[in-house]
């Protein structure tokens, strides 16, 4: 399942809807991103995710492909939040259910960096100083270059 | 049917909107990215700017495709991830 919605995101909820009744599957992986009260030291009292209702979701879903593909998954879900979100709330529940650990571990690794780079969604932080438009940082894409064929 | 207009992320608020509808339809999207750079020379600029992306119909586009009454076309500034 792949959603965005500006509601409150309840990870403990969607862990529980995903675990439920999988027979099949010794694994089950999940994270949880909360927003920050802070970045680089800069105080962020709001954080604004947009988001493209349609495009969004079936650029995640593209990148739920990919991990489908590299990893032996039986199955993945991302539920990804926009609008204002307060520091201490959940930005996004990615969980993903495999036979064995390692599978799951790695999808749910492989999907996270991918999201922080590649994902639709422009973020702006408010703080005391006024608001700012952010991009994806130097760590982010480091990250995500851990998963390139030539690496 | 108008043709409808989107901007996203620093976009949105450099234009001061986030969604138009535009009639009659320019013909092109550079003709529509020119239309709104005649009313906002700060958003046509923008509009050219690095990393900046069009969408129609909810798929990436390059070069100058034509457009039709009740596309939706939306720019987008360089992702910033989840």
């Amino acid at each position: 399942m792949i959603r965005i919605q500006t509601e409150t995101v309840d990870p403990a909820a969607l862990l529980a809807e995903f675990s439920r009744g999988r027979t099949d599957c010794g694994a089950v992986v999940s994270f949880t991103g909360l927003a920050r009260a802070s970045t680089d030291a800069e105080v962020v009292s709001v954080l604004e995710l947009d988001a493209y209702p349609g495009f969004t979701e079936a650029a995640i879903e593209a990148l739920a492909t990919q991990a489908r593909e590299r990893f032996a998954v039986r199955d993945l879900t991302v539920v990804h939040r926009f609008g204002p979100i307060a520091p201490g709330e959940a930005i996004v529940f990615v969980a993903a259910a495999a036979e064995h650990r390692r599978a799951a571990f790695q999808a749910a690794d492989f999907l996270m960096d991918k999201l922080k780079t590649e994902a639709p969604f422009w973020k702006k932080e408010t703080g005391p100083d006024g608001a700012r438009w952010i991009e994806p940082r130097a760590p982010d894409y480091e990250d995500a270059a851990r998963w390139s064929p030539n690496r | 049917m108008a043709l409808k207009v989107l901007l996203m992320g620093r976009l949105r608020d450099l234009a001061g909107w986030r969604e138009r509808d535009l009639e009659p339809t320019p013909a092109s999207l550079s003709a529509l990215r020119e239309q709104l750079e005649r009313e906002d020379e700060a958003l046509g600029a923008a509009l050219r700017g690095e990393g900046v992306q069009a969408a129609i119909n909810r798929a990436l586009t390059r070069g100058d495709p034509p457009l039709a009454s009740g596309d939706e076309i939306a720019f987008m500034p360089p992702m910033s991830g989840g």
